[in-house]
């Protein structure tokens, strides 16, 4: 208890002491305090010191390959869900993103999505399926339909729901078991995370966009350099992006082992959000508003650990290795283990560039690539479409690639299609699929053959994420468009 | 919940860093709808060649390794997914601890849920046990002392959250534990937020 008092914050954004004494009401000079803290205290249901606290949890998203296992254990110990009104179920990560006309070939892929379509019945839960217009990945949904809203909490039983925490939400993904405490108790055991803030100033230049930043961070911070943090993303450069862009930077959170990702909210997410269905409307509109203009981190408030970025001093990325914090500038070359510092990271580099097919030291404009991937719960959003979109205007992809666009969801698909960025995909040689994960996670018949060698838009270029044996090389919406047109990587300034 | 105490056994080093939860258990058989039996397709692309044939260098095909309950594995291990798989097929081929330098956390948590043991060590602490696994020299796990005992004698202690070493070592129902004992804090708690914050309950 960080008051010594139970303390309440009212809708308009005054503490209040919990007594029944008007008396007694007082503005508490309080501790200043991170916006992860205003989060998380906000939500403690029962403090279990040091840290530990039962968390309340607002919203939760469940898609079809983590939860059969979760609603199979409600079904075991007979418990209902709690709040139904609070959970929203989508197909997206096994779905196929044609032929939506057919029955799914896989069977397997078939039962798990009819699974859910079953289990979101049985329980009473909201549920999108493949024929639904808003269908689309849980990430980008939940967003688009102000399902996501700042100050909640939200999980989803995936590591990508820190895309959320672009709003001012405290979003985390979670396991299957967790989910299932959730459904049943709408609580959460957690301890409190450490606070990690990066401050972006500057501005990014002209081709150098949210994925390009992140992975820059993810390099310099390494794969599990934010375990055990919440990262608070702040400066220049993040108050200027889109909500779009702000999803990309937070989604990517999770690569460098941080707990979530977070952005204050300011008038480019309430201008977001105004008239999103699932949004409050009128005078609750007004209500929520008030409480969300008080969601930032307080001027002197203390983070364990920060993190300064010069926008304007970096280049557009592409990974190199298996792990997204091995990254460099798309005109670097790969490093060379014999310069590693450590044993460890020499065997690391060796492992990964081995795996990758890449000899030390080699320009990475040199790496043919066959495979274009311009989609995922990073990067398959409208903008991210636009970005790719105006780069290949014109323009044709190289002839031995193979491209695909994935739209996030339905609506960004009906939206592309309504500016006419489907015809400028086609007409470079991209195809043009129906929304799902897709190639990010391989898991419907999106997935490469052993040796390919993909320019993605995704988040992950572990060994085997697009197909065993496959090779993936993380970039931004336009690097992966110059990449098509080029046949290797390339650097996307130069077709800007 | 299976609980954890104690185990003394071999374990089995694996050196490699970042050992991500799509190389633990691979995507492609997620499509599997049960948590059961997952244990064939842990490590499936490590464990197996492209003909279907085990590799014999890999760790857990080494008969010296076979059944091993103590993984040491690598900094970072588990990160990445979310899937409660790499847990599951893990504990189904044997796994009841790993010690690593980190963890992904949500593989992290997820070991308590299914009775297994993640335990944080030092990277020095960790170089010694991956000696130790890989002179096939025994290692002991004591969660109650939260300690890894040595057979020279050395002992290594190890932070455990209070509440997630409880439920571990009493393979508590942690969601009834919940109900039962936080059920009316939870009732409290909505009842107070719905009046500050109505627009979260809007519809109900």
């Amino acid at each position: 208890m960080i008051w010594g008092y139970i303390i309440r914050r009212h809708p308009w954004g005054k503490l209040q002491l919990a007594t029944p004494s008007s008396v007694l009401q007082v503005r508490v000079s309080a501790p200043d305090q991170t916006l992860y803290e205003k989060l998380w205290s906000s939500h403690v249901v029962r403090d279990y010191g040091d840290g530990a606290a039962l968390v309340y949890i607002d919203r939760q998203l469940l898609h079809e390959v983590s939860s059969p296992q979760t609603f199979e254990g409600m079904r075991v110990s007979r418990r209902p869900v709690r709040r139904p009104a609070t959970h929203l179920t989508v197909v997206d990560h096994a779905v196929p993103t044609r032929d939506r006309d057919k029955p799914i070939a896989d069977p397997l892929a078939r039962e798990q999505v009819s699974l859910l379509a079953a289990n979101a019945q049985e329980f009473g839960l909201s549920h999108f399926s493949l024929k639904d217009p808003r269908q689309g990945i849980v990430h980008v949904i939940g967003p688009e339909l102000g399902f996501t809203l700042p100050g909640m909490t939200l999980v989803c039983s995936d590591s990508h729901t820190s895309t959320h925490g672009a709003f001012g939400a405290l979003a985390f993904g979670i396991g299957a078991s967790e989910s299932e405490a959730v459904l049943a108790t709408q609580t959460l055991r957690q301890t409190r995370a450490k606070t990690m803030k990066v401050c972006i100033t500057g501005r990014l230049s002209r081709g150098v966009g949210a994925k390009d930043l992140v992975l820059a961070l993810i390099g310099r911070l390494g794969s599990a350099g934010a375990v055990g943090h919440a990262i608070e993303y702040a400066g220049e450069a993040v108050r200027r992006m889109s909500m779009e862009a702000r999803m990309t930077l937070c989604n990517m959170s999770i690569e460098a082992g941080a707990r979530t990702g977070l952005i204050a909210p300011d008038e480019t997410t309430f201008a977001y959000l105004d008239g999103r269905p699932m949004a409050p409307k009128g005078e609750l509109w007004k209500a929520a508003l008030a409480h969300w203009r008080t969601l930032f981190s307080d001027p002197d408030a203390a983070f364990d650990k920060t993190v300064t970025l010069e926008a304007s001093t970096l280049a557009p990325q592409a990974t190199w290795g298996t792990s997204p914090d091995q990254t460099a500038p798309v005109n670097a070359c790969t490093p060379d283990p014999a310069s590693a510092e450590t044993e460890a990271d020499r065997r690391k580099i060796e492992r990964a560039l081995a795996y990758m097919g890449l000899a030390p030291r080699t320009p990475l404009s040199e790496v043919a690539i066959d495979n274009v991937f311009i989609g995922s719960c990073t990067n398959g959003r409208i903008e991210d479409l636009r970005a790719a979109a105006g780069l290949i205007k014109g323009r044709r992809i190289a002839p031995h690639v193979t491209a695909i666009a994935v739209p996030g969801s339905g609506q960004v698909k009906r939206q592309a299609e309504a500016e006419g960025l489907d015809l400028i995909f086609l007409d470079a040689g991209f195809q043009w699929r129906d929304a799902g994960c897709s190639l990010c996670v391989a898991m419907n018949n999106d997935r490469l053959p052993a040796g390919a060698r993909c320019a993605s838009t995704s988040n992950r270029n572990f060994e085997g994420r697009q197909g065993v044996g496959a090779r993936t090389h993380l970039m931004s919406p336009i690097s992966a468009a110059a990449a098509a047109i080029a046949g290797h990587i390339a650097d996307p300034r130069d077709y800007l | 919940m299976e609980s954890f105490s104690r185990l003394t056994g071999r374990a089995a080093p694996l050196r490699a860093a970042n050992v991500d939860t799509d190389i633990i258990f691979p995507a492609r058989f997620l499509l599997i709808t049960s948590k059961r039996g997952l244990g064939r397709y842990a490590f499936y692309e490590w464990r197996y060649g492209p003909d279907g044939k085990a590799r014999p260098d890999f760790v857990l095909n080494r008969p010296e390794f076979e059944g091993a309950e103590i993984l040491v594995a690598g900094d970072n291990f588990g990160c990445g997914s979310s899937r409660e798989q790499a847990p599951w097929a893990l504990r189904d081929l044997g796994v009841r601890c790993v010690i690593s330098t980190s963890f992904g956390e949500i593989f992290f948590a997820n070991c308590f849920k299914n009775g297994m043991l993640p335990v944080v060590v030092t990277p020095d602490q960790l170089q010694a046990l991956m000696a130790d696994a890989e002179a096939g020299s025994p290692i002991e796990v004591d969660l109650k002392a939260q300690e890894v005992r040595r057979r020279d004698g050395g002992f290594i202690s190890f932070p455990v959250e209070p509440w997630r070493r409880d439920a571990l070592l009493h393979g508590w129902d942690e969601i009834a534990i919940v109900l039962n004992q936080d059920g009316d804090a939870i009732a409290a708690f909505e009842q107070s937020q719905r009046a500050a914050k109505p627009w979260l309950y809007h519809g109900e």
